[in-house]
């Protein structure tokens, strides 16, 4: 038996700096709420290094129990849920993953935020959003993941709408929570499925009892409905098709909150569902086909939204979506840790992507649009160099991280069946694509935002009226360079299968071995040579349409006419939402539920008694005349009722 | 022998009397009297049902009327003088301030 290793402790202690900076930040200063939120946030940091120091003399899975939850029924109905913790690699990628870029983000917000209302708010709900995160990546059952996974929810909307006077960013907030319920509404079923026919939530207990059942390999079984329900909720969080909608308009917060929670950690807690759920995708191949299928869609619509994006965070916010159609593209042809090696390389290069435009942002004073910025390489050279980094990692140039990753997924990807292949790498290209127009469009060229500088600024970073562009403070690069070493060296845990190796124990030796012998070595390198190429493709044309040839990008829009309008306006899918969904909701409502029900029904039945009651009491108020004798005439009317009545009894 | 039915037609015909005093007339202290020749017609057909059935309990019962009646008689013609002092009239129907 291994000592305790404390596991608690990961995410409890930004659970204690979320409260001590909630109930206590008003007063202190910015020095103590950053100071509170980087200790708590670090110290999780540094338990998680510990956890991995000690982890080769582990006996895995680890599990911690904590203390006893629920407990319902007995006999063999019994129901028993506890808050305990599990340990395995995949747990300890997750957890390194959450923790370092996480605390590297915190560090990079003191800088970004210093001049920002609502400082310790920030700061709190940053805490308490690493604390449901780690409880998510921790849990030892799917009820506690579940805590997890509406906990992240609720940090996402409340830091989504952190500027919450601001109209566009309070509705974004809700549109986000309001579309990942609709994923958790399938994944509570499937939580429900698996109690009721395995009784239990431990994931022990649960994949156990699974692989001893045959699997589902054709037909829609048991299985097939659980790890669709589990797809459905993991498409809602991971923002895949068709509830992605939500994280584009997620740009709203913060940009540090774009990259922490909307690129890094939160959206891809989908994924690690889907890969802690294996066992159940293993036995469903068609479910599993459902995930590649989606996946592999989302990866090549978004991407080619992203291509007519002006806003640069909403370019990141498309390329997001896009990368984690390729993680769940990887568990979809069962490449688990193949998704889970691009979600590491991702929350590296994309945590850099956002936080270099947030420095961007901050260097032209709030500006989000990349038509008002150019040349900025000169203005803000560290900057450049990073975001330069993580564009190449992104595009999958070798041997930047995002290189080794993709090429992993469209390996394991062609083997499976070689259409996801080539969307997969018409995706790389466009990617490549969008990523050098991003940075082409930010870098070079020549800075086009003098004319409107000194303009209102809508998140009040220029509350000094600035000329040029400025280089970000210290606090705020070194956390970029970090990552952009990350970004570089990061894909390289996964040369020789290295990496797949480590996660082998939770995915099962025999599929990866098997893969990986399936294709020979020429096949391998044909594959990566073409990816390759059309990450350089995309480079050479994005070169050669923002930089060389500034004015096609125009004429080839008006060439394509509606398709390129189709494409600016996101396929029209959100007025499509709308019409389909928001609308017949809202209608309904409005017409039914309000004018009909509400005002119709219950409002009428208490409008419409007391009403009566006071026509009735108009009515006997005449009685009241205050005239004697009228009282008497009652009186005696009153009487001769009475003995009328008598007398017909009796007559009777 | 008067059949009991001569006496309490009287009886009757007295409380119509009184009833119909009661709600036409304006003066309090008619209504007053109109209240008492009610309270005679009943008394009147109680001694009459005692005299038939030869029992004591309905003449107590006529005791007890005019002990109240007299009783009544008093606070009753309290409250006129008092009315009178601050109304100035017996008219019931200028006395409505309770009216709505």
């Amino acid at each position: 038996m291994t000592p305790s290793l404390h596991l608690w402790l990961i995410p409890a202690l930004p659970l204690l700096g979320a409260a001590i900076n909630g109930f206590f930040g008003r007063r202190f200063s910015r020095q103590a709420v950053s100071g509170v939120a980087l200790t708590f946030a670090g110290a999780a940091f540094l338990m998680a290094l510990y956890v991995a120091a000690r982890f080769s003399s582990l006996e895995l899975p680890y599990t911690e129990f904590l203390a006893h939850w629920i407990r319902s029924g007995s006999g063999p109905h019994i129901f028993v849920a506890e808050f305990e913790f599990y340990l395995d690699q995949l747990t300890l990628v997750m957890l390194l993953v959450v923790t370092g870029v996480g605390f590297l983000i915190h560090i990079y917000s003191v800088g970004y935020m210093w001049e920002e209302g609502g400082f310790y708010r920030f700061f709190a709900y940053l805490n308490l959003f690493m604390f449901f995160m780690l409880t998510l990546v921790l849990a030892g059952n799917y009820l506690q993941m579940f805590i997890g996974w509406e906990g992240v929810g609720l940090a996402s909307y409340l830091l989504i709408g952190f500027w919450f006077t601001k109209d566009s960013a309070a509705s974004a907030g809700k549109k986000a929570f309001i579309v990942n319920r609709i994923g958790d509404f399938g994944f509570l079923i499937a939580l429900f499925l698996l109690i009721k026919h395995f009784g239990s939530l431990n994931f022990a207990q649960v994949f156990t009892s699974v692989s001893q059942l045959p699997g589902e390999m054709a037909g829609f079984g048991l299985l097939t409905s659980i790890g669709l329900l589990l797809m459905v909720g993991a498409a809602g969080k991971s923002a895949q098709i068709p509830l992605y909608v939500w994280l584009p308009d997620a740009m709203e917060g913060p940009t540090p909150v774009s990259a922490l929670i909307h690129a890094a950690t939160m959206v891809t807690a989908g994924v690690y569902m889907v890969a802690r759920s294996h066992v159940i995708f293993d036995r469903a191949p068609n479910a599993l086909t459902v995930v590649a299928i989606i996946g592999t869609l989302t990866a090549l619509f978004a991407a080619t939204i992203g291509i007519a994006q002006t806003d640069i965070k909403k370019v990141l916010a498309y390329s997001t979506v896009s990368q984690l159609g390729y993680m769940f593209m990887a568990c979809g042809v069962a490449a688990y840790s193949a998704g889970i090696f691009h979600l590491m390389t991702h929350a590296f290069f994309k945590g850099l992507l956002f936080l270099g435009a947030g420095s961007v942002i901050h260097a032209v004073g709030g500006e989000q649009d990349m038509r008002k910025m150019g040349g900025l390489k000169q203005y803000i050279p560290i900057t450049f160099i990073t975001m330069s980094v993580a564009t190449l990692a992104i595009a999958g140039i070798w041997p930047f991280a995002g290189f080794f990753s993709k090429d992993e997924i469209l390996a394991r990807a062609y083997e499976a069946n070689p259409a996801y292949w080539f969307i997969g790498v018409t995706t790389a290209f466009i990617t490549s694509f969008y990523m050098f127009r991003l940075w082409f469009m930010t870098f070079w060229g020549d800075y086009r935002g003098r004319d409107s500088a000194g303009h209102a600024d809508p998140h009040g970073h220029g509350g000094h009226g600035h000329g040029d562009p400025h280089e970000s403070p210290m606090v705020m690069l070194v956390p970029l360079m970090i990552l952009a070493v990350l970004s570089f060296v990061g894909g390289w845990v996964g040369i020789g299968g290295r990496f797949e190796h480590f996660l082998a124990p939770v995915f099962g030796e025999g599929a990866s071995t098997v893969a990986t012998e399936a294709l020979s070595h020429g096949t391998e390198l044909a594959l990566m040579a073409i990816s390759l190429g059309a990450a350089g493709l995309g480079w050479y044309l994005a070169y050669l349409l923002y930089l060389k040839r500034p004015e096609l990008p125009q004429k080839m829009a008006d060439m394509l006419g509606g398709l390129y309008q189709a494409v600016v306006n996101k396929y029209y899918i959100d007025e499509i939402y709308a019409t389909l969904f928001v609308k017949p909701l809202v209608d309904g409502s409005t017409r039914i539920l309000w004018h009909g029900v509400d005002q119709g029904v219950i409002d009428a039945a208490v409008n419409d008694a007391a009403d009566g009651a006071r026509h009735v009491s108009d009515a006997a108020r005449h009685m009241q005349s205050g005239n004697l004798r009228s009282y008497a005439g009652w009186l005696a009317a009153g009487g001769a009722v009475v003995i009328a009545y008598m007398i017909w009894m009796g007559v009777r | 022998m008067v059949p009991i039915s001569y006496y309490l037609i009287l009886s009757g015909i007295l409380f119509a009397c009184g009833v119909i005093g009661f709600l036409i007339k304006r003066n309090i202290i008619t209504i007053f009297m109109s209240i008492e020749l009610m309270l005679n017609g009943v008394n009147l057909s109680f001694v009459a049902f005692a005299a038939q059935w030869g029992h004591l309990s309905g003449q107590i019962f006529v005791f007890f009327v005019m002990v109240v009646a007299a009783a009544e008689t008093a606070v009753g013609l309290a409250i006129i003088i008092a009315v009178f002092r601050t109304r100035e009239t017996l008219n019931v129907d200028q006395v409505n301030l309770l009216k709505l």
